[in-house]
């Protein structure tokens, strides 16, 4: 009995202490690992993925699934990179207006027209980065460098990126917000089971529009601090993000049929993942080994590959027990 | 139809019956009938568009999606799905030029290194569609987590193979399956015609191809009714591969160079939304080949409609979208 409870708290803490032993791994290994350079660079670059993933997390907790974050993410780039010359309030404004439009369409679909959510987002996804395209003209659009938008994405705060601090008050929101919340718990309910949720007079049609909702402002979100870390909007960036989204909210031990899930082990997912890459990177720098930037979707393929049959042997003895 | 009046209160059975085999008759027909219309608008208001040519250019820019398609018909008829196929193409087509161009094993006599090569990269793909089966049936993991490890690893595994470069070739042998014609038809276009005829007689005439639905069906009761469940998820992913397989060496053949970046990039998406759009249930258990065949057709015309009226592409996918809604929207109130 003691060791089954332990081995549930090893699954349900495993995406953290996967992520503590790598940084472990990393800060033994390598000098610099956990010097602030590095840390900056990786906290800024992966805060974008964090924002995608934390809206995925949310609508798959309601066993849906949004694989349109990438288009919106390239959308949001664009529409904010065309309102940067207005001031940084102006092009993000725009950049998360534009994700809200697009997670709006979702929900309503969704609901009202009952298409499955797989189906609907796919749709989505073409039609955002149809509109990214057509908005940017084929090209990534410069933003304006004088309306001081880019510091949005390259400035600190107190040492600490912004996009970084951006991606930590979202995180704090949505675990205030699913924890503490009756719309959090609804969310959890749904996925669940629906039809019971249904039954005891949740209001299901309106939280799953919001969660879609919630992910289309997310992306477009992430989609400012694209446009913003690399001074242009870009309509073809975002391709891929969807299923980078789903893999870290799954590996963070988020089941995809729904009803149960964390905010904190969505963040240490997108981390853990991100990582793969900088350890790889610092790997190279040491000579012993050179391994091609391609072996980090290898890698993360295993990880997911790792996680998802642990997961299931877990489930599988809760089943027997 | 009987010849009720819309505002009658009583709806008395045969009329009921009446509509719903209507609504039934548009959801079925719906993409057909929208493909004719389609054809229809560009015989009339689109220049050349009645010539051979035209029919070549768009067959043969379909095919790759159908010949995929068909895989993920048989995968979406168990109620499963596969997020990998892209991947399985671009390594069937990073392995195809390794094995004949003699990178690994210098091969002399031409024709015996292009069969390997094909047969080996086919086969590849294939046992690594049968991986995914064996994910998904050994550990019950879903469809869509279980495949979307070889789609993140699978591209890694293509690029790793050929350190993300390019592999070109000149290679007539090999080439014909994208450039080749057969009786003045496009080589990868009988290929497809091929596969759409007999996955269609499987799907609705073979044991097999019960099985499949059964286990879309009703998982439970086609266990419970003696379906081997497990082989017949085994055998659906790795016709899936098999078919990503396929596409790959077309995709090449038609490219001449293999670069694993690219091959199969989107295609996953491009071959769900034509199976959804042809009328197969994503929910499993109800699957049309040939609608499949309608669905691609349909999405690629559209797209060739808007480019040859000097509309962009870009618009051509909100199109697109707003098409692949209206045209599941439409299956379902067939059901309703």
């Amino acid at each position: 009995m003691r060791q089954a409870s332990l081995i549930a708290v090893l699954a349900r803490q495993g995406v953290l202490i996967a992520l503590v032993l790598l940084i472990l791994f990393g800060w033994l290994r390598y000098d610099n690992f956990l010097g602030p350079f590095n840390i900056s660079t990786v906290l800024r670059y992966n805060s974008m993925f964090a924002l995608v993933a934390l809206g995925m997390c949310f609508v798959i907790m309601t066993g849906g699934i949004d694989l349109s974050v990438g288009g919106t993410a390239a959308l949001g780039s664009v529409v904010a990179a065309l309102f940067s010359p207005y001031g940084t309030l102006a092009g993000t404004v725009g950049g998360v207006a534009a994700g809200l439009c697009v997670g709006a369409a979702n929900g309503f679909v969704i609901v009202r027209l009952r298409i499955l959510p797989f189906i609907t987002t796919l749709a989505a996804m073409l039609a955002a980065s149809g509109a990214a395209l057509l908005l940017a003209g084929d090209q990534s659009v410069s933003v304006s460098y004088e309306s001081g938008f880019t510091d949005l994405g390259q400035g600190d705060v107190l040492g600490i990126p912004i996009p970084a601090v951006i991606a930590a008050a979202a995180y704090v929101v949505g675990s205030i917000v699913l924890n503490l919340t009756s719309t959090g718990r609804t969310v959890l309910a749904i996925g669940g089971n629906e039809d019971a949720s249904r039954l005891m007079g949740l209001p299901v049609d309106r939280v799953k529009f919001l969660v879609y909702v919630a992910s289309g402002g997310l992306s477009g979100l992430a989609g400012v601090v694209l446009a913003s870390q690399f001074g242009a909007g870009q309509p073809v960036e975002g391709v891929g993000w969807e299923l980078f989204a789903i893999a870290s909210v799954v590996v963070g031990g988020t089941v995809l049929t729904g009803g149960i899930g964390s905010v904190g082990a969505t963040l240490a997912g997108v981390l853990l993942l991100g990582l793969i890459f900088n350890v790889l990177n610092f790997e190279n720098g040491l000579g012993w080994i050179s391994l091609s930037a391609y072996w980090q979707s290898v890698i993360r393929g295993i990880f997911l590959l790792f996680v998802v049959i642990l997961q299931s042997r877990l489930t599988l003895r809760d089943e027997a027990t | 139809m009987t010849g009720r009046v819309a505002g009658q209160v009583d709806a008395s059975p045969p009329g009921a019956a009446g509509r719903a085999a209507s609504r039934a008759l548009v959801a079925r027909y719906s993409t057909l009938a929208a493909l004719v219309m389609l054809i229809l608008f560009n015989v009339a208001y689109t220049n050349h568009f009645v010539s051979v040519q035209t029919l070549n250019v768009n067959l043969t820019q379909v095919a790759t999606i159908v010949i995929v398609g068909v895989g993920m018909t048989l995968v979406i008829a168990t109620a499963g799905i596969d997020l990998s196929v892209g991947s399985l193409m671009a390594i069937a087509g990073a392995l195809a030029p390794i094995i004949f161009l003699g990178k690994v094993v210098p091969i002399g006599e031409v024709h015996v290194a292009v069969a390997a090569a094909m047969i080996l990269s086919v086969a590849v793909a294939g046992a690594l569609g049968w991986f995914n089966g064996w994910l998904i049936t050994r550990f019950s993991i879903q469809p869509i987590i279980a495949t979307l490890v070889l789609f993140i690893a699978g591209r890694g595994i293509a690029q790793v193979m050929t350190n993300g470069n390019l592999q070109p070739f000149k290679l007539d042998a090999f080439q014909w399956i994208g450039l080749g014609r057969w009786l003045g038809i496009p080589a990868q276009v009988v290929v497809m015609a091929a596969m759409v005829a007999a996955a269609a007689w499987t799907l609705r005439r073979s044991l097999f191809g019960r099985q499949i639905l059964a286990v879309g069906g009703n998982e439970r009761a086609a266990r419970l009714s003696g379906v081997p469940v497990a082989r017949v998820k085994h055998w659906v992913y790795g016709i899936s591969g098999l078919c990503s397989g396929i596409a790959g060496l077309v995709v090449i053949a038609i490219n001449s160079s293999s670069d694993a970046n690219l091959v199969g990039l989107g295609m996953e998406l491009d071959a769900i939304a034509a199976v959804a759009v042809g009328g197969t249930l994503l929910s499993g258990g109800r699957a049309t080949i040939v609608g499949t065949l309608i669905g691609a057709l349909f999405i690629q015309l559209v797209r060739y409609t808007l480019l040859a009226n000097g509309i962009p592409d870009d618009v051509s996918k909100l199109v697109k979208a707003a098409l692949i809604v209206a045209a599941v929207w439409l299956q379902g109130q067939g059901r309703g």
